[in-house]
C-alpha cells in the first residue's frame, strides 16, 4: 500500500522520561521513483489528505510521534486545524458578513475537533500568511500556493486572530519551526483535547492496554482518507449544533464532490483548484472507494457523534477555569446521546465495539443505555430521566473521567479501520490510501512546480453559492408613528404573530405527530389540507419553530427542516434539487439529485437526523376548516393587542363579514389594513386619526368585493350602452344568449335611429364590441371574424338592465 | 430658447431643430428661414421677425401638440382621478417610506390613463427626496413578458442583480426562480431596498403556467421579505376570476377603478386643455392668439356637436387625441389657426367607414358580384353561396339588361371573385383545400346590407342599372 511513498522519522527520537512513546522534529517523504524528498517540520503548515482532492485540509504541525499502540506501529501527528470557507457550514457562511478571498483560511478555534491524526496523511508544506485584522486579503497573487489567516473560527462565529495568535503565527512564517511546547504554551487555545503531554501519555498507554483487550484482532493499516474524514467532518464538528454537522456530512459525499467541484473551486482560491486538474481524469476510479468511503462514515459517524461528546468530558478535569460552562454544555447534550445511541442500536449492525466497551467500563453510560430503551416515553419522563442522569454524573464524575480519557483516542482508530473493514461490501478495492496516494504524488508535483499548475488561468467562474440580494436602502425605513401605522404593521399578513390564536387544536395535532416521528426516530407521512388563508403554512412553521426549540432544549432529538413549496418550483422533478439544496447545500440537477437523494435516505442506518419536509402547497389530508366569525375576530384582537384603533363592533362587523365570504385570514387583515387607510384619509387633522369604524371598515369592504360591472356600464360612452341595449333586444328577438355581430349591428342601426343618434359606422361599431370585449363586459370571438363574430354577454341581462335604466 | 430675433448662423441651428421633427410642416418652416436669412440681408428686422416668427412658432406648436397627443407626456395634468391618485401613491409611499409590502390592481378601460395615473404617482414619489435613492423599479409587460422564465430574466435585469451572476449566462427557469427568490427572501423590512414591480397588461401574466410569478410576488407580498409593491394595469373588469385561489388569496385585494366617470362639460373642458399652449410658450403673443382661437373653438357650435359625436363614440382620450392631430396635420402657416372645418374633417377621417373605403376602390364587375351576393343573402337568408351560384345571379342580370355592363367570360369573373376574397369581402366558411373545386366552395359576404347601400351611393361612376339592380334583384323585370 505505501510503496509510493515513504514516511520516515529524521532525526532520533526525543523521548521525553514522562511519555511513553516517542516525539519527532522531522519527517520526510520520499516518493518511490523520485529522488525528491519532502521535510517537514514540527511547526510548519501542512496540507493534510481531506475528501476533497481540491481544498485539502489545512493544518499547522503541533507534534510529530510514534504511536506505539498500535500493532503497526503508526506515524502519528498533532495538528492545528485551520477551516477554509467552504468547509464551514452553508448554513454559517452568511456570518462571514462578506466574500471569502480566493485563498483565504480561518484558524479553527474549536476544541472539540480531534487534532491527532495519522502523519501519512499530511500531503505537504503549505504557506501560510497571517494577516493583521486591518490588512486587506491580497487578492491577485503571484503564489497561488499561499494561503492566508485572518480570522478564527469557532463554529459559532468568525473572529479576528487574537494578539497573541497573530504573533506566534507571524514568527512561525518566518520559517523558525517551533517546539511544540512552546507553541501550545502561546497558543490560547488551551481547551484543545491534546494539551498537556502527561495526560497524553496516560492515554496511550490506557489505550494500547483496552484495545489490545477488546479488538479481536489487529485491524488493516488503516485508510488515512477515511480517518481523516472521520475526524473531520463527523466528530469534531459541533456535538451541539446540528445543522453544522449535518453539512459537513455531506461534504465528502462522492458524487457530490464532483458536482461540486466548480462550486468549491471557486469559493476558494485558484490554487486549489488547479491542483487536482489533472487528478481528476487521470484517476476515475478513486470515485469508488469514496463511495464505499461513505457508506463507512455514516455508520462510524454515530460513534464518533458520542466520542466527541465524551470528549468533551474529558476537558474537564483539566480546564479547570471553563469547567462551569463545559459542564453545563456537557449536561444539555447527555439526554440526546443517551438517547441517539440507543435509537441506532437496532438499526445499526456494526456496532462498534467502543459502544460495547463503553457499557462495561462507564456506569453512566450503563446508566444511558438503560433509560434510553425507554426512549419512546415522551418528553416529561425523558427530563427527569435526565436529570437523575446528571446527578449520577456527577457523583461519578471523577471515575467516568479517567476511563473517558482512556478508550478514547484508541476507540476512534480503530472503529474507523474495523468498520471499513465490515461495513463495506462493495467489491471495489478498498484502497483509499493508494488514491489518496496518487493523490498525495500529484499534489507534492504541483507543489514543486507551482509554475507548471495553473494551466487554466483562473477566470472569475461565476460563483454558483453567490448570494443574490436586493441591495439595501439607504435611509432607514420608517417606523410607524401613529396608532393607526402601528394598526397597519401588525395587521399585515407578513407580520408574525407570537402566538397562533384558533389553531390550538390543529397545532397540537400537528405538534404531537412530528415529535412522536422525531422520538421514535421514524418516518411519517402527515398531509394538510384547507382553502387559503386558513393558517396552514402559519400552523406548521409555528409546529417546527415550536420543535426547533425543544430540540435546542435537547426535548427531542435534533431534526433537520426543509421546506419546499410547489408552487414555487418550476416542475415537479425540481423538488428533488430543492431538497437535496436545503439538506447539503449543494446543487445538482433534477435526475441527479433525485439519485442522491434516493442514496441518502436509502443507506441503512445512515439517519443521522430526521428529518422534517415540509411540502407547502402540496397533496392533502388533514383539513383546515375556514375560519368562522369568532376566530377571525379573536385573531384580530390578538394581533391589535391592546392597540386602540378599531372599535370593538368594527372588528366584529370585519369577522362575519369575511367568515360569510371567505373565511380567508388574509382577506380579513387585508381589509382591516386598507379600513386604516380610510380612516386616516377622512381624518385630515393629522395627530389625531380617531378610530377605524364600521364605516370605513364598510367602505374598505365595497372596494374590494362590489362588482365593478355596473359602474363600468354606467360610465361607458352613449354607443357603447345603446349596443349593449341592442344586444339586449337581439337576444330577446332570437331568444338566445348569442348573437352575431351582423345581427347586432342592424339592431343597433335601428335603436340609434329611434333614438336620433348619429348612424354609426360599422368601424365605430367594431370599435365599441372590442372595447366592450377587452373590459369583459362582453365576451367576443376573435375579431378577424368581423361580421360573423359572437356575442355574449358577461353580465347577467338583469345588471345590464339596471345599469342602464338608472341613468 | 427661441430665439426673438435670428441674429446669425447659431440661431439657425437652433431652429433646424423643431423643423426636423415636425414632418408635415418641413416645407413651410423651411421656406421661413429662408426668406428669414434674406430679410436679415435686407435688414428688414421688423417684418422678418414676424414672418419667421410665425412658421417658428408654427413648428413650435405642432411639435408641443404632438409630443402631446402621441407620448404619454407627464406633464399633462390628471383629471377626475385625484381619489384613486392619492390612493396610489399613498400605498406606494408606505411601501418605499415604512417598507410596507403592498399589492394593487389598477382597473379601466383602455385609454382611461392607467399607465399615466402610475408614471405620474412614480415620478411624484421619485421626487421625494427620501424615496429616489431608497426604490428600485421593476416594468413588466404582459405582451412582452410572455412567460415566467422571461419575466424573470427580466425582473433579474432590471434588479441589476446580473452582477452577481456574472458572465454566466442565465441558467435554466428552476435556477432564475430559485435565484431571484432567494435574493428577494435574503431581504426584510426595515434594511432592504423596497421593489416596485408594475406589471402592465396583468392580465396575461395571470395566463402564465401555474401564475408561478403572480403566486410568488404576491407571497413576497404578504411575507417578512424584501419590500415590494406589486401594482397591476389591466382593462378586465373580471381579472380576480383569473387568479387562481391561491394567489388571489395573497393578493390584498386593493383595486383602484378609472372609469372616465366624467361628462361631456369635462370633455370639453379636457379638449381645451390638451389643445391650448402652455404658458412657456416662447412667443406669449402667438400663445394667447392660439390659446384664443381655442377658446373660440370650444364654443363653437358645430365643434361641440363634433365633439359630442365624438364623445357618445367613445370617452376614450387616445381617440380624442387623435381627432386632435388629424386637426392639427391641417395646420399650416398659410392656415395658421385650426378651424372648426378641420375638426369636422378630422371627425369625418376618424368615423369613416373602412371598408366602404375598399368597395370605393372595387371594378364595376367586383360591384356587381358583391350586388350579386346580397340578392343571394337576401334570398336565401344569410345562407352560404359559392361561386357558381354568384356567377348565374350575375349571368341573369348581364343576359337580361345588360347594356352598360360588359359580358366577361367565367374565368375573368373568377378571378374578380379572388380578388373579393383576397380584399377579404368575402370570406371562405371553411379552409381552403387543394382538392375542393374553387367554384363550389361556401362563401360568405362580410358587408352589411346597409353598407353596400351607402358605398354605392357614393361610388364614382357608376352604372344606373347597377344602381337600380342594386336596390332591388327585380328591377331588370
Amino acid at each position: 500500500m505505501k510503496s509510493r511513498q515513504t514516511y520516515s522519522w529524521v532525526g532520533r527520537p526525543l523521548l521525553d522520561p514522562k511519555l511513553h512513546h516517542q516525539t519527532y522534529r522531522e519527517m520526510s517523504v520520499k516518493v518511490e521513483g523520485c529522488s525528491t524528498e519532502l521535510h517537514i517540520h514540527v511547526g510548519q503548515f501542512v496540507l493534510v489528505e481531506g475528501n476533497d482532492d481540491e481544498n485539502p485540509y489545512v493544518a499547522k504541525l503541533v507534534e510529530l510521534f510514534e504511536d506505539g499502540s498500535e500493532p503497526h506501529s503508526r506515524k502519528r501527528a498533532r495538528v492545528q486545524w485551520f477551516i477554509r470557507f467552504c468547509e464551514v457550514p452553508v448554513c454559517k457562511q452568511h456570518l462571514l458578513g462578506r466574500k471569502p478571498a480566493a485563498q483565504e483560511i480561518f484558524w479553527y478555534d474549536y476544541p472539540a475537533c480531534d487534532s491527532n491524526i495519522n502523519a501519512e496523511t499530511i500531503i505537504g508544506p503549505v504557506q501560510v500568511v497571517a494577516l493583521a485584522p486591518d490588512e486587506v486579503l491580497p487578492t491577485d497573487l503571484k503564489n497561488e500556493k499561499t494561503l492566508f489567516v485572518k480570522l478564527s473560527w469557532n463554529e459559532k462565529k468568525f473572529s479576528p486572530l487574537s494578539p497573541e495568535l497573530f504573533a506566534q503565527l507571524e514568527k512561525l512564517q518566518e520559517g523558525s519551526p517551533r517546539c511544540q511546547k512552546s507553541v501550545e504554551a502561546k497558543t490560547k487555545n488551551i481547551e484543545s483535547p491534546s494539551c498537556t503531554t502527561a495526560e497524553r501519555a496516560v492515554k496511550r498507554v490506557e489505550s494500547r492496554h483496552s484495545s489490545s483487550k477488546s479488538r479481536p484482532a489487529p485491524t488493516h493499516p488503516v485508510t488515512p482518507r477515511a480517518r481523516k474524514r472521520l475526524e473531520l467532518s463527523s466528530s469534531p464538528r459541533t456535538p451541539n449544533t446540528r445543522i453544522s454537522r449535518q453539512t459537513s456530512w455531506a461534504s465528502p459525499d462522492s458524487p457530490r464532490r464532483t458536482k461540486r467541484k466548480a462550486a468549491l473551486s471557486e469559493i476558494t482560491s485558484p490554487s486549489k483548484r488547479s491542483q487536482p486538474d489533472g487528478l481528476q481524469t487521470s484517476s476515475p476510479a478513486r470515485k469508488a472507494p469514496e463511495k464505499t468511503g461513505e457508506i463507512q462514515r455514516r455508520s462510524c459517524a454515530k460513534d464518533d457523534k458520542k466520542v466527541s461528546a465524551e470528549r468533551h468530558m474529558t476537558l474537564r478535569p483539566r480546564v479547570p477555569a471553563l469547567k462551569t460552562t463545559v459542564l453545563s454544555e456537557e449536561r444539555r447534550l447527555t439526554p440526546t446521546r443517551g438517547r441517539r445511541r440507543s435509537s441506532m442500536l437496532p438499526s445499526v449492525i456494526l456496532i462498534p465495539e467502543n459502544i460495547r466497551k463503553r457499557e462495561a467500563e462507564e456506569p453512566e453510560a450503563q446508566d444511558e443505555a438503560i433509560f434510553s430503551r425507554h426512549h419512546t416515553s415522551r418528553k416529561s419522563s425523558l427530563l427527569t430521566l435526565n436529570r437523575i442522569k446528571q446527578q449520577l454524573r456527577f457523583l461519578g464524575k471523577s471515575e467516568s473521567d479517567s476511563e473517558d480519557e482512556e478508550f478514547l483516542p484508541a476507540a476512534e482508530i480503530p472503529d474507523s479501520s474495523s468498520e471499513e473493514e465490515e461495513d463495506s461490501t462493495s467489491p471495489l478495492p478498498r484502497t483509499p490510501s493508494g488514491t489518496s496516494r496518487n493523490l498525495r504524488s500529484s499534489t507534492k508535483l504541483s507543489l514543486q512546480t507551482p509554475s507548471k499548475t495553473p494551466k487554466k488561468t483562473p477566470k472569475p467562474r461565476t460563483p454558483r453559492h453567490a448570494t443574490p440580494r436586493i441591495r439595501s436602502r439607504n435611509l432607514a425605513a420608517q417606523e410607524p408613528a401613529s396608532v393607526l401605522e402601528e394598526a397597519r404593521l401588525r395587521l399585515h399578513v407578513s407580520a408574525v404573530p407570537e402566538s397562533l390564536p384558533c389553531r390550538e387544536q390543529e397545532f397540537q395535532d400537528i405538534y404531537n405527530f412530528v415529535e412522536s416521528k422525531l422520538l421514535d426516530q421514524t418516518g411519517g407521512c402527515m398531509y394538510i389540507s384547507g382553502v387559503p388563508g386558513t393558517g396552514k403554512t402559519a400552523t406548521v412553521h409555528e409546529v417546527i419553530r415550536g420543535l426547533q426549540q425543544a430540540a435546542q432544549a435537547n426535548d427531542v432529538p435534533p431534526f433537520q427542516y426543509v421546506e419546499v413549496n410547489g408552487m414555487k418550483l418550476t416542475e415537479p422533478h425540481q423538488v428533488y434539487v430543492q431538497i437535496l439544496q436545503k439538506l447539503t447545500g449543494q446543487k445538482a440537477t433534477a435526475i441527479h439529485a433525485a439519485e442522491l437523494l434516493a442514496k441518502r435516505f436509502r443507506t441503512q442506518g445512515s439517519s443521522q437526523e430526521t428529518t422534517v419536509l415540509l411540502v407547502d402547497e402540496g397533496l392533502t389530508r388533514m383539513s383546515f376548516q375556514p375560519y368562522t366569525h369568532s376566530q377571525l375576530q379573536q385573531i384580530l384582537v390578538s394581533r391589535l393587542k391592546h392597540l386602540r384603533a378599531f372599535e370593538d363592533d368594527a372588528i366584529q362587523f370585519v369577522a362575519r363579514k369575511v367568515a360569510a365570504l371567505s373565511g380567508d385570514a388574509r382577506r380579513c387583515l387585508d381589509i382591516c389594513r386598507r379600513a386604516t387607510d380610510i380612516c386616516e384619509f377622512s381624518c385630515q387633522k393629522p395627530g389625531s386619526p380617531g378610530l377605524v369604524t364600521v364605516a370605513h371598515l364598510l367602505e374598505a369592504v365595497d372596494e374590494m368585493f362590489s362588482s365593478s360591472y355596473i359602474t363600468a356600464i354606467k360610465n361607458s360612452s352613449v354607443l357603447e350602452q345603446s349596443f349593449l341595449r341592442a344586444i339586449l333586444a337581439e337576444f330577446r328577438r332570437s331568444g338566445l344568449e348569442e348573437a352575431t355581430f351582423q345581427q347586432v349591428y342592424s339592431q343597433h342601426v335601428a335603436l340609434c335611429r329611434m333614438e336620433g343618434l348619429p348612424y354609426p359606422t360599422m368601424t365605430e361599431t367594431m370599435a365599441v364590441c372590442c372595447q366592450l370585449g377587452s373590459c369583459r363586459l362582453l365576451l367576443v370571438e376573435p375579431s378577424r371574424n368581423d361580421l360573423l363574430l359572437r356575442v355574449r354577454l358577461n353580465v347577467s341581462q338583469d345588471d345590464v338592465l339596471y345599469a342602464l335604466k338608472e341613468e | 430658447m427661441m430665439p426673438k430675433e435670428c441674429d446669425g448662423p447659431g440661431v439657425r441651428m437652433g431652429i433646424l431643430e423643431p423643423r426636423q421633427m415636425t414632418g408635415d410642416s418641413f416645407f413651410s418652416s423651411g421656406q421661413g428661414i429662408c426668406s428669414g436669412f434674406q430679410f436679415v440681408e435686407m435688414s428688414s428686422r421688423k417684418s422678418k421677425s414676424n414672418n419667421l416668427k410665425h412658421s417658428e412658432c408654427l413648428s413650435q406648436v405642432q411639435r408641443i401638440l404632438r409630443e402631446r397627443f402621441c407620448h404619454q407626456s407627464l406633464h399633462s395634468n390628471l383629471f377626475g382621478v385625484q381619489v384613486q391618485y392619492k390612493h396610489l401613491i399613498e400605498l406606494l409611499k408606505r411601501t418605499a417610506i415604512y417598507g410596507e409590502s403592498n399589492s394593487v390592481l389598477i382597473i379601466g378601460p383602455r385609454g382611461s390613463g392607467k399607465t399615466m395615473l402610475i408614471n405620474h404617482a412614480l415620478k411624484e414619489l421619485m421626487e421625494v427626496e427620501e424615496v429616489s435613492e431608497n426604490v428600485l423599479q421593476v416594468h413588466l409587460n404582459g405582451l412582452l413578458q410572455i412567460n415566467d422564465n422571461i419575466a424573470l430574466k427580466e425582473i433579474t435585469r432590471q434588479l441589476n442583480l446580473e452582477n452577481v451572476v456574472g458572465d454566466k449566462v442565465f441558467g435554466s427557469f428552476a435556477e432564475n426562480l430559485s435565484f431571484l427568490l432567494e435574493a428577494l427572501k435574503k431581504g426584510d423590512r426595515t434594511s432592504s431596498c423596497p421593489v416596485i414591480f408594475i406589471l402592465d397588461e396583468f392580465d396575461l401574466f395571470a395566463h402564465h403556467k401555474n401564475q408561478t410569478l403572480l403566486y410568488n410576488l404576491f407571497d413576497i407580498s404578504q411575507s417578512a421579505q424584501t419590500p415590494v409593491a406589486v401594482v397591476g394595469l389591466t382593462c378586465r373588469l373580471d381579472i380576480l376570476e383569473l387568479l387562481e385561489k391561491r394567489v388571489k388569496s395573497r393578493f390584498s385585494h386593493r383595486q383602484i377603478h378609472l372609469m372616465n366617470s366624467f361628462g361631456f362639460p369635462q370633455y370639453l373642458k379636457i379638449f381645451k386643455e390638451q389643445l391650448s399652449l402652455p404658458a412657456e410658450f416662447p412667443d406669449k403673443l402667438f400663445a394667447e392668439k392660439w390659446n384664443e382661437n381655442v377658446q373660440c373653438l370650444s364654443e363653437d357650435r358645430s365643434v361641440r356637436e363634433v365633439l359630442q359625436k365624438h364623445f357618445n363614440v367613445s370617452k376614450n382620450l387616445r381617440s380624442l387625441h387623435m381627432l386632435l392631430m388629424l386637426a392639427l396635420n391641417r395646420v399650416t402657416s398659410s392656415h395658421p389657426f385650426m378651424t372648426a372645418a378641420d375638426l369636422m374633417e378630422a371627425n369625418q377621417l376618424c368615423s369613416m367607414d373602412s371598408k366602404a373605403n375598399i368597395v370605393h376602390g372595387l371594378s364595376v364587375l367586383e360591384i356587381c358580384l358583391i350586388i350579386a351576393m346580397k340578392h343571394l343573402n337576401d334570398i336565401y337568408e344569410e345562407e352560404p353561396f359559392n361561386f357558381q351560384m354568384v356567377y348565374n345571379e350575375f349571368q341573369k342580370f348581364v343576359q337580361r339588361k345588360a347594356h352598360s355592363v360588359y359580358n366577361f367570360e367565367k374565368p375573368v369573373v373568377m378571378k374578380a371573385f379572388e380578388h373579393l376574397q383576397q380584399l377579404e369581402l368575402i370570406r371562405p366558411m371553411e379552409r381552403t383545400s387543394v382538392n375542393a373545386q374553387r367554384e363550389y366552395q361556401l362563401m360568405k359576404l362580410l358587408l352589411d346590407n346597409t353598407q353596400i347601400m351607402n358605398a354605392l351611393q357614393k361610388y364614382p361612376n357608376c352604372p344606373t342599372d347597377v344602381r337600380q339592380w342594386a336596390t332591388s334583384s327585380l328591377s331588370w323585370l
